[in-house]
């Protein structure tokens, strides 16, 4: 009798232990605090190194100078690339679908470091071709995955929407993008991901970004820099992507519901 | 409550709809029914406005129905199709109160209403509310799909072949239940459809169309008795004319109260036509009747089926 009363409580604490969110979290802010106390660890690891630990900044600034660039150029990408994406799947818009996919694609196809060099004789060097490099770049997944979640609400419940009274907007807010939402996220957690990835390469430019220990470290044969600049945006990366998927699955909790 | 006047739809040079005139009285069961391609789709949908027509009028209530809002139309008709249609995201709950909440009803009305339709629709309530579509049947579906239809309580029920993807044993259901929504509500009720057994069984009046036009409006007697040609005539099933008769008459207008006869007994709101499927399979020539209760009312004849139509 004792085991049943106690089991409702066990599920969710060994849940909570086997999630990988926290734990990703945790390593995390390990990674960002404590790299410091590691700096007996890096001199080890590379004996003949005089400045085992990058000191220049600290990981925190870093991590939010990097975290501030990934979150302005993924919302640009993200409004730009949903407003597209909802754009040629309305009547209005569907004939612009081939020119917009194409000019959505070309932005994609770019290196990044092409577009940054571009960027910086209009826009000086800073953050600013770094947005704009890192936007464009995030826009392909997002205008893609906006189309194909919107492609796949069912006809059914759509012809039900609009005969039951619903008006345009009604049925794109509350039937429509609910529906392609999951998809939608995927879409939006696939750009994120390859923008925190690319947003490190934005240091070249001079952004301030994790990528600045990676870069300052392969200039200067400093290994021990660009393993930590490279371990935090590693994690950074896990932890986002992580943190996507559990909104995937409670954007579409219903499914299981 | 609905009236066509010389309405007509062209879809590129294709005359979907040519010069039909029909008025649908208040309170009416109206099947529309022909092959693929008649307009019987498209003379629904101009009703809400999903399809727009070129010309003539529609009327609605004695109004045109251009002088409404098509979002403010389509909320006071109810709208069934066969492909159901509901919301995924929403519980059924959610699904019913569509209309109800687009015409901002209070939430506890809703409630109300919710379990109202689930309980019209046999669903039991407090099992039903919660779940999500895709944990019901195919039957249950489209219950909900008609309750979702009746929710706003709207003048006008549209379904287009609601019953059209389910098994024979749920659609048989449905549609007796339907005949009961009907009888208890006397909604005006326009149904598409292109089972000729189910427009017989429903409709208080079938319209057939061919090639956009109406060949044929009437009863389901006079469509059956005197089809207008010969594509009526096909069209209802020229040979099993009579056993269709049978079927929209039931027991009870034939039976002789003081007769009687041995057997287990038939009910007297079966059809005439499972009493004579009854008499051929059980090889004799009358059946005692009983009523709804199981009392004896009297016995049916073989020569009573034949008799003139009273």
């Amino acid at each position: 009798m004792s085991e049943i009363a106690a089991s409702p409580h066990r599920p969710a604490l060994e849940s909570w232990l086997r999630d990988p969110l926290p734990w990703a979290f945790l390593l995390l802010l390990a990674l960002v605090f404590g790299m410091p106390a590691l700096k007996p660890v890096f001199a080890f690891l590379f004996p003949g190194q005089e400045r085992p630990l990058y000191e220049q900044d600290s990981f925190w600034s870093l991590t939010l100078a990097h975290l501030w660039l990934v979150g302005v150029s993924s919302s640009i990408s993200v409004i730009i690339g949903v407003a597209a994406g909802i754009f040629v799947t309305r009547p209005a818009g569907r004939e612009f679908r081939p020119l917009i996919e194409t000019i959505v694609a070309t932005g994609q196809t770019f290196p990044p470091v092409a577009v940054l060099a571009v960027a910086v004789p209009l826009l000086g060097f800073g953050p600013a071709p770094a947005l704009i490099a890192l936007a464009l770049y995030g826009l392909l997944p997002v205008t893609e995955a906006t189309v194909a979640g919107l492609e796949s609400v069912p006809e059914a419940a759509c012809e039900a929407a609009r005969g039951l009274g619903f008006g345009h907007l009604g049925r794109l807010l509350r039937v429509e993008l609910p529906l392609a939402a999951p998809v939608v996220i995927a879409g939006i957690r696939t750009s994120v991901i390859i923008n925190i990835g690319t947003a490190a390469i934005a240091s070249t430019v001079g952004a301030k970004t994790l990528g600045l220990p990676i870069i300052i470290g392969l200039s200067g044969f400093n290994t021990a820099y660009v393993l930590q600049g490279a371990l935090i945006v590693g994690t950074l990366a896990v932890v986002i992507d992580l943190a996507f998927e559990r909104l995937g699955g409670f954007i579409s909790r219903w499914k299981r519901g | 409550m609905i009236d066509f006047e010389h309405v007509g739809k062209t879809y590129g040079g294709w005359q979907a709809i040519e010069d039909l005139s029909l008025s649908i009285a208040e309170g009416e069961f109206c099947v529309l029914i022909g092959p693929s391609g008649s307009g019987k789709t498209t003379t629904l949908k101009m009703i809400n406005r999903l399809i727009e027509h070129d010309s003539g009028r529609i009327l609605f209530a004695g109004a045109e129905i251009r002088s409404f809002k098509p979002e403010e139309l389509r909320r006071r008709m109810g709208y069934a199709i066969q492909s159901i249609g509901l919301f995924p995201h929403w519980t059924v709950e959610e699904n019913i109160g569509t209309v109800p909440s687009l015409l901002k009803w209070p939430k506890a009305k809703i409630r109300d209403r919710v379990t109202e339709l689930l309980e019209l629709l046999n669903l039991d309530p407090a099992q039903y509310r919660d779940r999500y579509p895709h944990h019901l049947s195919g039957g249950q579906q489209q219950r909900i799909g008609v309750a979702r239809a009746l929710a706003a309580d709207p003048d006008v029920l549209l379904m287009d072949e609601p019953f059209g993807a389910l098994d024979p044993v749920t659609r048989d259901t449905l549609q007796l239940e339907m005949l009961r929504i009907h009888k208890a509500s006397g909604k005006t009720i326009v149904l598409v459809t292109h089972d000729i057994d189910e427009a017989i069984r429903l409709g208080s009046r079938i319209v057939i169309l061919d090639g956009g036009r109406i060949v044929q409006s009437g009863s389901p007697r006079d469509i059956l008795a005197r089809p207008a040609n010969d594509f009526v005539s096909d069209f209802v099933g020229r040979e099993d004319i009579g056993i269709k008769l049978l079927s929209i008459e039931t027991v009870s207008s034939r039976v002789r109260r003081d007769g009687s006869a041995s057997g287990e007994p038939i009910a007297a709101t079966a059809t005439l036509r499972n009493a004579l499927s009854t008499l051929v399979a059980r090889g004799v020539d009358s059946l005692p009747v009983a009523d709804s209760d199981g009392s004896p009312l009297g016995a049916i004849h073989l020569a009573d089926l034949v008799g003139p139509h009273p």
